[in-house]
């Protein structure tokens, strides 16, 4: 969540659900909660029995509209406008929380002369390279770095952040809100007001956003635009403030913490990268440019990793087997990998909790990469549409493929339920909680664990006694988890132990991250996990809620473990003003104990806990020393919240308004521009793409989730009792729409774009309304997507529509905004057979970087 | 490692007091997971969808043999929808350039014109409705007076230690007496084997002192379970709440009534509604027939002081109505927009 952690220094939530109880107001934009997270949508309503206002800025209105006290339909994909727009508000109508502004965001920080807005340049920063359509990062920084930084805390100077940040939003009126949004500039102005007069010391405010927000091309940027706002508004770090970053499954926070990401070493330490300067541990340390702040304990962590994956094998003389890390050499994300395979250069795939053949986006280019695989391993609760593709997908009723043709030999195999395993789920609020093994899988199901850790020693059996330096880290690798049972199932709680970390000596478990050491002394699996097994005990097993009615008492500490230090809200020392003092009675959260000496308070303080609140850091101090004690991020060299973000982000220091890719309408701010410039477009045939106010295209789609089922429908599909509850596909749209193409409600219709067609039962709804924009009427449809073609219950999947895309920074695609048609009927043939004949004109090495695909950031 | 069961949890204590639901539909959200929280524990199976007209997510469509629960969503005018919320003015063939407007007036009256939907068109009824979509979860309520147990010739259907009522399978003869005699329409008779079934009120979970499922899976408490007398104070207290906000159309659905208007002698599994009930599909009056016509076993059981100290058999023998909220309903209890702002 690069987002996140380039404004405030951690890619994580920075509250907690039970903390949305004690928000003033709640505005949820970019997510669907009600409906995709109901059991943390309890909190929602408590706060609302408190009398909190409930605001829902969605192009549809859903369930979550329905509960909310407002909602505002808004175009799909305009959400910066949206939230640059309020910025503005709070800007120019001097509502930001000035204290908190001054002491805690890099505000008055002033930056370089040779710096140019997107203003200044027709909608691109300085540093752009047309040519790579990429940035040059360079000319974003501060005047002088470090010590050596200037401010101007009474906000005035030209150059500083604050005015740099009012000239950009200047143009971000409530009239250009409604003009791209479609929100009526007087609802705008409500909303901006109720998120006004709901900050500040005595009230806050809370956002919530989902993958309606992470789904687009700028959706990093949407997300810092969110952080802006916080931050102005004084928000962040405090009770019932924040933004909670809902994540869309169990454990997806968990899999960003300990990363399924090719980008990302556990800890969101950074991948070596095999073109840049540092491939010595020395140089790959030193290029994080991370003196001052937490990160200047980056060595230790690595080191700690290191030795936890190789054991004594790992010494200073050998950099600890760091050079024996893979090295990025390009884009090596999901859907690079895919195109690579359609061009024959992946030879096998492991599909583990995830269905690309009908959740991925451009599921009929994922299915044509499957089939050009020479095996593929799909481990599931049923068989699903990834393992049965070769017989009964579209490609194969079209005859575009043919399964006798078809080399990839599918391996399908069972998987372990959630009940049937032990282990942690990380939740959306960076909370570690374990659960234990109901059951014993079925048959020959079995966990992930135990798949991976046979796996493990098969492979490590495989390359055993090999002298080949290429094979050093898989016959180092430390693999001695014990088994358990007849299963020979490995011991969770021997993971969940090397994650914590422990004394290399005397195998001791360590109390938390601050006694990981750089010398090789300390083994560490993920330092922000530090502490989940303290004192030898499972942390995250703990279900105690505590005194609940006691002051602070819900915050629950010894329910579960939170990282990092079993923090609930992060950036805490921000829940008091820079004297140490809580900022107002109504939202004490954590404070200065002056006779004490210490930060205390009903959660774990986010701060040197003894660092007194007058503490001035000299000019020359170095890493935590040079955090004054008024600094409440602590993760940022200068201890500040970011508004205006000089590193860590690929596409623009500020958020500025881009249409999406596919859009109905030019870019009302930029016009010669329309989308993000350094958005990733893999354009190729097989992925054509809408361009900009394509008359063919003219109506805006975006997906969402239904409660009764599970994304691609894996988990919902195949159980009855769920499938009932929503038996069909279907697309809402509005009764205008339905009126001049001749849909009937609850009649067929067909959905249309350059990949693929799909169809669908029309629900003809004004929940999803037309929209008044720039004297034109935009038509939205939403699509639930958790249909496909194989399983209890069918139907067509709105992922065969979409096209490949990416965001500058996590090359996520752009799900949530593109451009499709509608007319009645069924489909004429099979879903994507007007890509059966789109095929790259040229060969393509195996090992070719796509160019339009540089790397994603090394963001810490 | 402390494990503390949940708050809602109650201990149970033979001799029993009643139990019963509060089931508060201000705060559902429509999730569902009480529907199937309680097939998966009676081990109901799934009996089908339609994929029915009207924007509605409600696919499984009423209460059953084998359904227990039912979320249902109350859409606008009873499912139909009115055409065009729009604003527009002006022509252009959406299909074709696709660049600007369509009329959307004449776009519904041609649409009306062949049959397709009404004429009339009332664009701000339209947009206010976007506020009308309820959600509700319904379930057996448990009658003081229940119809069915009268209407049961064979003593399937008796009234638990917990005065619910319960339908013992292995008892029903499957002659479907009870059917009619339920004004709510609750019990039914499974397709299969032709035996009634209905809500046990986790009858088995009750004796193990443990909540029902459906109220055990309720992510924001709409479906309260507890002992009934708490149950009719906390809910009386929460239409209290809701008046003071402004709501003013809250009020409870057979409970906390006067004798003379009391539905079915009240209800074990009462609601707290914003709408007239029969926008939920709940009827305004509640007699069984049964009741009508002979003399009902529950007043045998329940009845002789009842009778004796008030002479009141008109409490449950044709009551007068029920005065009920009119107007706009939950339409009313929305603001607009433009200066809610605190």
């Amino acid at each position: 969540m690069p987002g996140l952690g380039a404004s405030f220094g951690r890619g994580g939530a920075t509250d907690f659900l039970q903390a949305l109880q004690h928000a003033d107001c709640i505005l949820i934009e970019g997510s669907n909660m009600a409906e995709a997270h109901p059991v943390g949508f309890r909190w929602v309503m408590k706060a609302k029995e408190r009398g909190a206002k409930i605001i829902h800025v969605d192009p549809r209105f859903g369930r979550t509209s329905q509960l909310a006290d407002v909602h505002l339909p808004i175009r799909a994909g305009t959400d910066i406008a949206f939230l640059g727009g309020l910025i503005r508000h709070v800007i120019e109508n001097e509502a930001y929380f000035r204290e908190y502004v001054v002491s805690y965001t890099n505000a008055p920080t002033i930056l370089r002369e040779d710096f140019q807005d997107t203003e200044d340049l027709g909608g691109v920063f300085s540093g752009f390279d047309p040519q790579t359509a990429s940035y040059d990062t360079t000319t974003w920084g501060y005047a002088g770095d470090g010590a050596a930084a200037q401010r101007d805390d009474t906000l005035q100077h030209p150059r500083c952040v604050f005015q740099v940040l009012r000239r950009h939003f200047a143009r971000y009126t409530p009239e250009m809100v409604q003009r791209i949004c479609g929100i009526d500039s007087e609802d705008f102005r409500a909303v901006a007001e109720t998120l006004v007069q709901n900050s500040g010391r005595e009230r806050t405010t809370t956002l919530c956003y989902a993958v309606g927000w992470t789904q687009h091309t700028s959706g990093v940027q949407i997300i810092r635009a969110a952080s802006i706002l916080q931050l102005l508004l004084g928000n962040i770090g405090r009770p019932g403030g924040g933004i909670m970053a809902l994540r869309g499954h169990a454990s997806i926070q968990g899999s960003t913490d300990i990363p399924t990401l090719f980008d990302m070493l556990p800890g969101y330490l950074r991948m070596p990268h095999a073109r840049a300067h540092a491939v010595t541990l020395a140089d790959h340390i030193e290029s994080g440019g991370r003196a001052r702040g937490w990160w200047a304990y980056y060595d230790a962590y690595l080191v700690s990793l290191l030795k936890a994956w190789f054991g004594d094998a790992a010494t200073a003389a050998d950099d600890f087997g760091f050079a024996h890390l893979p090295k990025l050499t390009g884009n090596h994300s999901h859907f690079a990998t895919m195109l690579r395979a359609i061009d024959g250069g992946v030879d096998g795939l492991f599909v583990m909790g995830q269905n690309p053949a009908v959740g991925s986006q451009h599921s009929g280019l994922q299915r044509r990469a499957l089939a050009s695989l020479k095996w593929l391993v799909v481990r599931d609760l049923s068989e699903i549409e990834s393992a049965t593709f070769w017989k009964d997908g579209p490609e194969i009723a079209s005859g575009e493929l043919r399964t006798q043709d078809i080399a990839t030999e599918v391996f399908l195999m069972p998987a372990a339920s959630h009940i049937e395993k032990e282990g942690t789920f990380t939740n959306t609020q960076r909370l570690l909680q374990w659960r234990d093994k109901a059951l014993e899988p079925p048959g020959d199901a079995r966990s992930e664990l135990w798949f991976m850790h046979h796996l493990a020693k098969r492979v490590q059996a495989h390359y055993a006694g090999s002298t080949r330096e290429r094979d050093w880290p898989i016959c180092h690798l430390t693999w001695d988890y014990p088994e358990c049972g007849v299963l020979r199932e490995p011991d969770a709680e021997a993971v969940a132990r090397e994650i914590n970390g422990y004394d290399v000596s005397t195998r001791a478990p360590l109390p938390d991250f601050t006694a990981l050491r750089s010398d090789g002394s300390t083994a560490c699996g993920c330092w922000i996990y530090s502490g989940c097994f303290r004192g030898g005990v499972n942390q995250a097993r703990r279900r105690d809620p505590g005194d609940i009615a006691a002051p602070g008492g819900w915050v629950s500490p010894q329910w579960g473990w939170a990282w990092p230090l079993n923090r609930r809200v992060l950036y805490n020392r921000a829940s008091a003003d820079p004297a140490g003092r809580p900022w107002s009675e109504r939202k004490r959260y954590v404070w200065w104990d002056d006779p004490a000496g210490r930060w205390t308070g009903y959660d774990v303080p986010d701060f040197p806990v003894d660092k007194r609140p007058d503490y001035q850091a000299p000019a020359d101090a170095l890493a935590m020393d040079a955090i004054s004690g008024d600094d409440p991020f602590i993760m940022m060299p200068d201890g500040r919240g970011r508004l205006f973000a000089p590193s860590g982000l690929l596409d623009g220091p500020m958020p500025t308004h881009y249409e999406p890719l596919e859009s109905p309408l030019p870019n009302a701010l930029h016009p010669d521009l329309d989308a993000n410039p350094a958005a990733i477009r893999w354009q190729r045939p097989e992925n054509p793409l809408h361009t900009t106010g394509d008359p063919r295209y003219p109506i805006v789609a975006t997906t969402f989730r239904l409660t009764e089922h599970h994304t691609a429908g894996a988990m919902s599909r195949n159980l009855p009792w769920l499938a009932e509850l929503q038996p069909e596909m279907f697309a809402e749209i509005d009764p205008a729409l339905a009126a001049d193409r001749g849909i009937e409600d609850a009649g067929w219709l067909t959905i249309e774009t350059e990949r693929g067609e799909i169809e669908a039962l029309a629900k003809v709804t004004p929940r999803i309304r037309p929209l008044r924009i720039d004297g034109r009427l935009v038509h939205q449809i939403s699509l639930p997507y958790h249909w496909g073609f194989a399983g209890e219950v069918r139907g067509d999947s709105t992922n065969d529509l979409g096209a490949l895309s990416g965001e500058p920074n996590v090359s996520i695609q752009e799900s949530k905004a593109f451009t499709c048609n509608v007319r009645a009927g069924r489909r004429a043939g099979p879903a994507t057979a007007r890509l059966a004949d789109a095929r790259l004109d040229r060969p393509v090495a195996s090992d070719e970087d796509d160019p339009a695909a540089e790397y994603p950031s090394e963001i810490t | 490692m402390t494990t503390r069961a949940a708050p809602t949890e109650i201990a149970i204590h033979k001799p029993a007091e009643r139990m019963g639901f509060f089931t508060d539909t201000t705060v559902c959200i429509g999730c569902k997971a009480c529907e199937v929280a309680c097939k998966q524990w009676n081990d109901l199976p799934a009996d089908g969808a339609r994929f029915g007209k009207g924007g509605s997510y409600d696919h499984t469509g009423a209460l059953g043999a084998s359904t227990w629960r039912h979320v249902r969503f109350v859409e606008i005018d009873g499912g139909h929808l009115p055409d065009i919320p729009a604003v527009g003015r002006g022509r252009t063939d959406l299909g074709g350039s696709g660049s600007g407007d369509l009329d959307l007036v004449a776009v519904a009256a041609q649409r009306a014109n062949r049959g397709g939907a009404d004429a009339a068109i009332d664009v701000a009824a339209a947009v206010a409705a976007m506020d009308d979509w309820l959600f509700m979860s319904d379930v057996c309520k448990h009658c003081t007076n229940a119809g069915c147990l009268d209407a049961c010739p064979t003593g399937a259907l008796i009234r638990t230690e917990f005065e619910t009522v319960v339908l013992q399978a292995d008892v029903c003869n499957g002659c479907g007496y009870c059917v009619p005699a339920c004004p709510f329409g609750v019990v039914a008779r499974d397709p299969a084997d032709g035996r009634a079934a209905k809500c046990t009120l986790c009858y088995d979970r009750l004796q193990d002192g443990l909540e029902p499922a459906c109220a055990k899976s309720c992510p924001t408490d709409s479906i309260q379970f507890g002992l009934y007398d708490e149950l009719v104070e906390i809910a009386a207290r929460r239409v209290g709440e809701l008046h003071a906000r402004g709501i003013a159309d809250a009020y409870l659905y057979g409970a906390a009534d006067e004798p003379a208007d009391e539905l079915a002698g009240g209800l074990g599994a009462f609601f707290l509604l914003t709408e007239p009930p029969e926008r939920y599909g709940l009827p305004a009056q509640a007699e069984s027939p049964i009741q009508e016509n002979v003399i009902p076993a529950t007043a045998a059981a329940y009845g002789a002081a009842l009778l004796a100290a008030a002479g009141a058999a008109a409490a449950f023998l044709g009551a007068g109505r029920r005065p009920l909220p009119r107007g706009r309903g939950a339409r009313a209890r929305r603001r607009a927009i433009r200066g809610w702002s605190r």
